[in-house]
């Protein structure tokens, strides 16, 4: 191997000064507007009369070096190099003049690139690593987000909605994507209690951390075996214990599915952020396109569409057409599992006779 | 290089359909990467026996650090040596996620030398991951990359990669400055996220306005999110121009969730005093409405996801601060922040879980932080409070 150069520690990040475009360094801080022309596009007007054209396309977020170079060199040809991500992993470039959108727009075009997620659509889903790369997924997320986009890609590309529709998928319920104030969000889940490998406990876990990583104190020792025993009626099957244990593993192939939640938001228009709320307590999976969590999920959008207001967000129409109505016009079935018997139950509870008949 | 050609017949299916597919990345970096190729074969098997083939991360690292690096093998290495180690390693992202295609054109080819081609831009708390390579591999990948002006990430219980919105650079709602501050943070806490020492993992996100762009709200222990005090700026002849095509008063006025606004066919009043900031009506009219001119933010504490107690949202301890260089207020804060949470906070207990434990106003007093309504949505309904010995009479 040749020699290595010197390497660095504590050095943090490259500072970002060192990547904006010329328009955007010039008129940091001093935006006056900005505007959605189409899906794919939008301006940003400056106090100076500067302009900067955004356009957006939608990524896989796994994406091999060979992609990020078709990136780059759109980047060099059309924008001076300059190009960013957005925090739902879609890919922006930006150009000065509007003259330079359409010779853009067409090579990304050319090269099969998707443009939208800008204005009241959906957008990029947020994912989680998966199948692909993770050790406790309880579904895969990418395969789920290609399934789900491959049936609502017009809702990205051009269609319209009231509002925009947030989705998010979390392979288990770590959620490192942090689905819980999404619109509509998917989250694996498992249905059964992990299993004790008790040689593997007693040589590779700490059986007191992996005691207390129990919420519902489900876990006790084993003295018998060195190990662990698991009150299985108390087990919630949250897999916090094979985190901290990897000698208890919960996967299972015919009971992991996945969850739907709806109706969360993380911004403050018109009302305050909310968490999404389950809906779909358990969907078998079934890859590698997930057919009955793709028709919900049309389901749940369809019954969006023809009920919101304009520029209500789907936690904003349940909460105006109440949940019980949110049932009865998806046709979900309303199961004991959807009733809270967990850390914030009882502020879930309707106290009130104030219900609508469904 | 000597390629097994695995049969992918679940993941050819997902290269059908409109939407970009993952599995044609894997498939681009298979072309050129061995480990790559195996990953084919490796998803595959999971989606045919639909259950995760990957082992427990170890731990793996480049010397000096003790994160930045997730460990990863497959727990069928024999079937598929090329992802026997598959580890990731998170690169810490410039603030605002932009780049220039230099940059980005030499982290590629690095990375098709030291590892799978393959990449997650970005992982979800914002970092450059780099997904696949080999033990081996990291230290010369380390030495590559920092050289050249890069720098890990936080993994395990350290602080995590700051992220935010483009805040200043391309939004004309940001009041505060969301690159320039992560930035800071991220340069001046560099041993406390290479170092993990903290009792479980800590967030920091900055959205330039409460449209929270970067969720911060729900996806960081600590959300800074920029506010203003004072009046909206309004442009009345633009206002006007939206009446052309909005009808102000059901899209407009009647949203307002606190009834502030009026309008009348010829100006627009705003009742700021009784405005709660929400943004709905400047952000559906961008040229006529803009946020007040003396700006800050609100700090927030304690959000994370539902492991292991149920997810929590940020909830206000700060109700304005103006967030300007040097930080000096706002690092205090978070200093006393960490010692209290390192003196008092369990193995794996979030900021937000452990004062949800310990309660939210022995937070306040013990890190010194004045009680204020604008920290609670009503105050308590039962009669259940404490008293401090200052309070008794003798």
């Amino acid at each position: 191997m040749s020699e290595l150069p010197q390497r660095q520690t504590d050095i943090g990040p490259p500072h970002y000064s060192k990547f904006l475009h010329p328009v955007i360094a010039k008129n940091y801080g001093k935006w006056l507007y900005h505007e959605v022309l189409t899906p794919g596009t939008m301006v940003h007007v400056a106090e100076s009369g500067d302009k900067i054209f955004t356009v957006r396309i939608a990524s896989p977020r796994i994406l091999s070096t060979d992609t990020i170079r078709e990136h780059c060199e759109i980047a060099e040809k059309h924008c001076g190099g300059h190009l960013r991500f957005t925090s739902r992993n879609n890919v922006e470039f930006f150009v000065d003049a509007e003259s330079k959108v359409a010779p853009l727009v067409k090579d990304l075009e050319a090269k099969g690139f998707l443009l939208g997620g800008i204005g009241p659509r959906i957008s990029n889903i947020v994912h989680t690593q998966g199948w692909v790369h993770c050790h406790s997924a309880a579904t895969d997320a990418s395969g789920l987000v290609k399934a789900i986009m491959d049936e609502l890609h017009e809702y990205f590309t051009t269609k319209e909605l009231p509002n925009k529709v947030r989705l998010a998928v979390a392979c288990c319920v770590n959620m490192c994507g942090a689905v819980h104030c999404s619109d509509i969000a998917l989250v694996g889940v498992h249905k059964t209690p992990p299993r004790i490998d008790d040689v593997n406990v007693k040589n590779a876990c700490e059986v007191p951390s992996t005691i207390a990583s129990c919420p519902t104190s489900a876990i006790s020792p084993n003295p018998a075996t060195k190990s662990v025993k698991i009150k299985l009626e108390k087990c919630m099957y949250c897999g916090n214990c094979y985190s901290v244990c990897p000698a208890m593993p919960i996967a299972d192939a015919v009971n992991d599915g996945v969850a739907i939640v709806v109706g969360g938001k993380v911004s403050t228009l018109r009302s305050n952020p909310t968490f999404s709320k389950l809906v779909v307590p358990w969907i078998p999976n079934n890859p590698p396109r997930w057919p009955q969590v793709t028709d919900a999920i049309k389901v749940i959008l369809k019954a969006y569409i023809a009920g919101a207001k304009k520029h209500e967000r789907v936690g904003e129409w349940i909460a105006r057409i109440g949940w019980e109505s949110f049932f009865k016009e998806t046709g979900f079935e309303f199961k004991l599992q959807h009733i809270d018997d967990f850390t914030f139950a009882r502020e879930t509870f309707r106290m009130a006779a104030t219900f609508k008949w469904t | 290089m000597s390629k097994k050609k695995y049969d992918s017949p679940l993941l050819d299916e997902l290269e059908k359909g409109v939407f970009p597919s993952f599995v044609t990345e894997i498939k681009r970096a298979a072309a050129h990467s061995d480990m790559a190729n195996d990953l084919i074969g490796h998803t595959e098997l999971c989606y045919k026996e639909r259950v995760t083939h990957w082992k427990h991360g170890g731990i793996v690292g480049v010397r000096g650090y003790g994160g930045g690096v997730i460990g990863r093998y497959s727990d069928v290495p024999d079937k598929f040596p090329g992802v026997a180690h598959f580890h990731t390693v998170r690169l810490n992202s410039p603030s605002g996620f932009y780049y220039n295609a230099t940059v980005l054109k030499e982290l590629c080819d690095l990375w098709d030398k030291y590892g799978s081609g393959l990449t997650n831009v970005h992982g979800s708390t914002g970092d450059l991951v780099f997904l696949g390579t080999r033990t081996e591999q990291l230290e010369p990948f380390f030495a590559e990359t920092s050289s050249r002006g890069w720098d890990l990430g936080g993994s395990g219980s350290a602080l995590r990669t700051p992220s935010c919105c483009v805040g200043k650079s391309r939004c004309e709602w940001a009041n505060i400055d969301t690159m320039a501050i992560t930035n800071d943070i991220t340069q001046h806490y560099q041993d406390e996220m290479h170092r993990p020492a903290f009792p479980y993992k800590f967030k920091f996100k900055a959205a330039g306005c409460p449209v929270d762009c970067i969720a911060s709200i729900a996806r960081a222990d600590m959300s800074i999110i920029g506010t203003w005090k004072g009046d909206i700026r309004i442009n009345q002849a633009e206002v006007l121009n939206y009446s052309k095509t909005m009808d102000i008063k059901a899209e407009i006025i009647d949203m307002c969730p606190t009834g502030c606004m009026q309008f009348d066919g010829k100006a627009l009043k705003i009742d700021n005093s009784n405005c709660n900031r929400c943004m709905h009506c400047i952000a559906k009219m961008t040229k006529a409405l803009r946020p007040g001119t003396e700006q800050g933010a609100t700090l927030l504490l304690g959000s994370k996801a539902p492991i292991v107690t149920g997810a929590l949202m940020s909830w206000v301890i700060v109700p304005f601060i103006k967030m300007e260089p040097p930080y000096e207020e706002f690092y205090d804060l978070i200093d006393k922040i960490w010692e209290w949470w390192d003196e008092n906070g369990k193995n794996r207990e979030r900021i937000g879980e452990l004062i949800e434990r310990l309660s939210f106003p022995r937070f306040l007093k013990e890190v010194g932080l004045e009680p204020s309504p604008a920290m609670v949505k009503w105050p308590r309904r039962d009669p259940f409070f404490f008293w401090s010995e200052e309070d008794i009479q003798r």
